[in-house]
């Protein structure tokens, strides 16, 4: 299973993401419908951005799936996250006030 | 995480957003990013193990924070205050420090027979050095700052990158700041408050403007000229600042919230801090070094209900440190470990990401289930609103029964005689314990002792009114407001 503080890119469009809670469904976290590689590491294949996949995603903001595995997007790409062909969900957060 | 990726987003998003502001310094993102590659590449070339800073802080702090953690290496900011024998005991326990230092404390460093490096030639060298980038690992320690130590030796708090990073992707939207928010930070560089601050308002996108030695003319000033949106203080420091606002009123148009922590606020200070500034948001922020910062939150709208609540339960929440931050887990515990229920008093333990309960030459101190305990004593309301009564330590136990210090200090700061109290136990042959009460008194007030226990009987029980109550013209405290109690109890020991 990927572990907390693995950072992955896209091959497909500038996304990159730090897992932030792990959970099996990372195994299959694509952006733009192409699978996430680690960075450092080669992403082999001539994947495209997939059409369907190409909402985008948000700079700073944390994408979870329905099993509680959470992503942080540490540089926003055109391609849309998912698990499979299923998009992860933009985490809402409750704002607080400012503490420090 | 690591806390160099904090600083890598912010980049990303606008590296030509000021950053900071320090004595006319100012710098945007971008420069102090490329600062501290450089100044990771003067950390490398040295050769030490880790590196520490002796001074009062300001944008040395975050440049020294993420040059520590782009060389790989700890960094721990030290108590500028400490002499220098009280800074060599903590340095010999540092692996191979490289010390920086602020000019005024060269001396204090010298001779210590560890490397050195004063802070303007340090920032010189940054500008010029060969950039390092390095990417520690996660479960790294970033930060290792010590405790005060006000009942013992100093401990070695080591604080992970994933400690700090859980805390601040956990409690702060990334770049959730509006265009011209600007922080001011007056907390010092080597407590976690200062720590916290450089990372989460960095992240956050806000200007961070740096007060390094807190004048309340000054922190004043600054607000007014520098459009300050936000800032957090210690007690002390807002009682200052309430002050000078009374003595000399100016409006503080730009100032959304202001947050109080560090330690326990009086009552009364709150109200008056209320009532004097109606359009400023208050927070209560509680937390430890242990848990990287904040862990609870009482919020400016809990402030004004709690404020004009006529409900008891809802009334008192005004000395409440509020609830949880998202990813804590809190538990009130009896002294047979089991988990008490609403407005049981016990110890309070914690658990989340952000909690680090690791100490250098001691290892973790988190039970099998990753709960840490912190010493403090808390009970939850029926909402799970949180209140601290002191430290475990401090709890008095006079014929057999526990008194928190907080219950009775909170009584008797409300008389209009007390402008402020510590009550500590005494040994004594009959009760096991006595309390006393250190009475600071209000300007020009004449307290009468008598008048006071009379107030704490009306309140409490016969056996939590003082035994005896004593004057003196100030407490003896830390410089984050923490009164040394064993100081008092020491001096009131000679004294009998």
């Amino acid at each position: 299973m990927i572990k907390t503080g693995t950072r992955l890119k896209s091959q497909v469009c500038d996304t990159e993401v730090i897992v932030i809670k792990p959970g099996d469904g990372l195994d299959d976290l694509r952006a733009g419908g192409a699978p996430m590689h680690e960075i450092g590491s080669d992403a082999g294949g001539d994947a495209t951005l997939d059409p369907k996949f190409a909402d985008g995603n948000v700079m700073g903001k944390r994408y979870v799936d329905d099993t509680g595995a959470e992503v942080l997007v540490t540089k926003a790409g055109a391609g849309t996250l998912s698990i499979g062909d299923v998009p992860m969900s933009l985490k809402e957060a409750k704002p607080l006030p400012a503490s420090d | 995480m690591s806390i160099s990726l904090l600083l890598e987003m912010a980049l990303s998003a606008d590296a030509d957003r000021e950053a900071l502001v320090c004595d006319g310094t100012r710098l945007t993102v971008g420069e102090l990013s490329a600062l501290a590659d450089g100044g990771a590449g003067v950390i490398a070339a040295s050769g030490a193990g880790s590196v520490a800073y002796v001074g009062t802080g300001g944008a040395m702090l975050p440049l020294l924070m993420f040059s520590s953690a782009r060389a790989g290496l700890s960094f721990t900011p030290l108590n500028y205050r400490l002499s220098a024998d009280g800074l060599r005991e903590l340095i010999e326990r540092l692996a191979e420090p490289l010390v920086v230092f602020d000019e005024e404390y060269r001396n204090a460093v010298s001779g210590l027979g560890v490397k050195t490096v004063d802070a303007q030639a340090f920032t010189e060298m940054a500008q010029s050095a060969e950039p390092v980038s390095e990417y520690p690992d996660p479960d790294d320690v970033a930060i290792v700052l010590f405790t005060s130590g006000t009942t013992s030796r100093p401990k070695a708090v080591e604080l992970s990158h994933n400690n700090l990073t859980s805390y601040v992707t956990g409690t702060v939207e990334f770049a959730s700041a509006e265009p011209g928010d600007a922080v001011l930070i007056c907390v010092p560089p080597y407590h976690i408050a200062g720590v916290s601050a450089a990372l989460s308002n960095l992240y956050a996108g806000r200007k961070m403007v740096y007060l390094k030695q807190f004048d309340a003319k000054e922190w004043i000033r600054l607000v007014r000229d520098e459009g300050v949106t936000s800032a957090t203080v210690v007690p002390t420091m807002l009682a200052r600042i309430i002050t000078e606002l009374q003595q000399n009123p100016v409006p503080l148009p730009t100032l959304r919230t202001l947050a109080y922590g560090g330690s326990k606020v009086a009552l009364p200070l709150v109200r008056t801090a209320l009532n004097l500034l109606p359009d400023v948001g208050f927070v209560n922020a509680y937390g430890l070094t242990e848990t990287s910062s904040t862990i609870a939150v009482l919020t400016p709208e809990d402030h004004r209900v709690a404020h004009s609540a006529t409900d008891e339960v809802v009334r008192r929440r005004l000395g409440s440190v509020g609830q949880p931050v998202p990813g804590i887990e809190v538990q009130i515990r009896g002294d047979d470990g089991a988990v008490l229920g609403v407005a049981q008093p016990g110890e309070l333990f914690v658990r989340g990401d952000q909690v680090s309960g690791r100490y250098a030459e001691i290892g973790s101190v988190l039970d099998e289930d990753g709960w840490f305990p912190t010493k403090d004593v808390a009970l939850l309301d029926r909402d799970g609103y949180l209140f601290i009564s002191g430290r475990s330590d401090d709890t008095i136990i006079r014929g057999g029964e526990n008194i928190a210090p907080a219950e009775v200090e909170d009584v008797l700061v409300e008389h209009p005689a007390v402008r402020d109290v510590a009550v500590v136990g005494l040994e004594d042959q009959q009760w096991g314990q006595i309390i006393v009460a250190v009475v600071v008194p209000a300007d020009g007030v004449e307290a009468d002792p008598e008048e006071l226990r009379a107030h704490v009987r009306k309140s409490l029980r016969g056996s939590r009114t003082p035994d005896r109550v004593v004057f003196r013209q100030e407490l003896p405290t830390t410089p984050t407001g923490k009164v040394l109690r064993r100081n008092l109890i020491d001096e009131l020991k000679e004294r009998t």
